[in-house]
């Protein structure tokens, strides 16, 4: 499926840009996005390595360990292959508490620990585990309790009430959480 | 209830720092040489997305700078239209997926032209609230392990894309 909609995002902007005669947006965005995808990944360099170290001083101290046993009942049901305490649960905890405050920049290093632990148990290491389709359903749709940027532009914009979309974004994201949970449930039972 | 929030958000970080390193020292760890140990891996992490985020990045920018979306908007409008859903909000429902940034855009515009407090205003603040970047979160995370065969997580991130939008066209028309 990925192999499709890459090709075709790539395929209909150059055909698109043929038919307009502009075929040097494409020549310049394709250079861009190359380059702003080098300084993207150097810029998370330093977050990476900063909330990776602390997840280290978290998982020597068995904070990481302890949050996994905690929410054991919980995580038994949306990860029913995990081992129990596995430690890749503490980060998806950690990560989901990130997303749910709108602290984006914590939240990837904290995802990409939890898919670390999540590969060393995964058999096939080339292909997306069980476990690791649920994590990212979870994630993509992430529940937001306080959409802080949006809250930001509408403050700058001048807007009488710039919170008062706090509550639409909340049910609107634990509608799309729901379902992106159910969708993978079946999936799952599908995909066997 | 927003203002606690809030006060959660803004004591968050120092908080989880505070919290983990007094606690990891009061149980014997070294936290200085742990921490550095840690963030070591940092760099390798970092580094190892970066061909995942090009390939990305790439299809993004070429479909987006190409006017595909403005094509879309222009064919599909009266479709959205008879769903009682304003055509203006179509680039932002493309793109929410695809490239945050970019999203992020076509809100501020959003915002701008219509202002802050519209209907078309309110909801384009609620659909960027509510949904993630599902194309880049894929890239970064599985290729921050390098895995290249997604199977079925891009389609059940995409749909629950589809459910939040229009949650959020629902909720919006119903509070405001």
């Amino acid at each position: 499926m990925i192999n499709l909609i890459w090709l075709i995002m790539i395929i209909a902007g150059i055909v698109l840009a043929g038919i307009r005669g502009q075929p040097e947006v494409i020549t310049e965005s394709a250079f861009q996005a190359a380059q702003a995808a080098v300084k993207y990944s150097i810029e998370l360099m330093g977050m990476m390595s900063l909330w990776l170290g602390l997840m280290k001083v978290a998982e020597e101290a068995g904070l990481i360990k302890t949050l996994a046993r905690i929410l054991r009942p919980f995580t038994k049901l949306l990860f029913p292959s995990l081992p129990p305490n596995h430690p890749a649960l503490g980060s998806i905890l950690m990560n989901f508490s990130a997303n749910l405050l709108g602290l984006g920049n914590a939240a990837t290093p904290f995802g990409l620990k939890a898919m670390q632990e999540l590969q060393k148990i995964n058999k096939n290491k080339d292909e997306a585990s069980e476990a690791m389709c649920t994590f990212l359903a979870m994630n993509t749709s992430n529940i937001t309790l306080l959409p802080a940027t949006i809250i930001g532009i509408r403050l700058a914009a001048g807007s009488a009430n710039p919170t008062e979309v706090i509550g639409t974004t909340l049910f609107a994201t634990t509608i799309g959480f729901t379902a992106a949970l159910i969708t993978d449930g079946i999936m799952r039972r599908l995909h066997r | 209830m927003e203002a606690i929030i809030y006060e959660l958000s803004r004591w968050a970080i120092p908080g989880i720092i505070f919290f983990i390193l007094l606690y990891a020292s009061l149980r014997g760890v070294k936290v200085y040489e742990c921490f550095v140990k840690g963030a070591e891996e940092g760099f390798g992490l970092a580094v190892k997305i970066i061909p995942f985020l090009i390939a990305m990045m790439m299809a993004v920018s070429i479909f987006r700078h190409a006017g595909v979306i403005s094509l879309l908007e222009k064919h599909c409008g009266c479709f959205f239209n008879l769903l009682h859903i304003p055509p203006d909000i179509l680039p932002l429902a493309i793109m929410r997926p695809l490239s945050g940034g970019a999203a992020l855009g076509i809100t501020t515009e959003l915002i701008n032209t219509h202002g802050p407090d519209s209907y078309l205003g309110r909801l384009a603040s609620t659909m960027q609230g509510s949904t993630d970047t599902t194309f880049f979160i894929l890239a970064v995370y599985f290729g921050s392990v390098g895995i290249r065969k997604y199977r079925y997580s891009l389609g059940v991130g995409l749909w629950a894309d589809v459910i939040s939008f229009l949650a959020s066209i629902y909720i919006v028309s119903r509070v405001f």
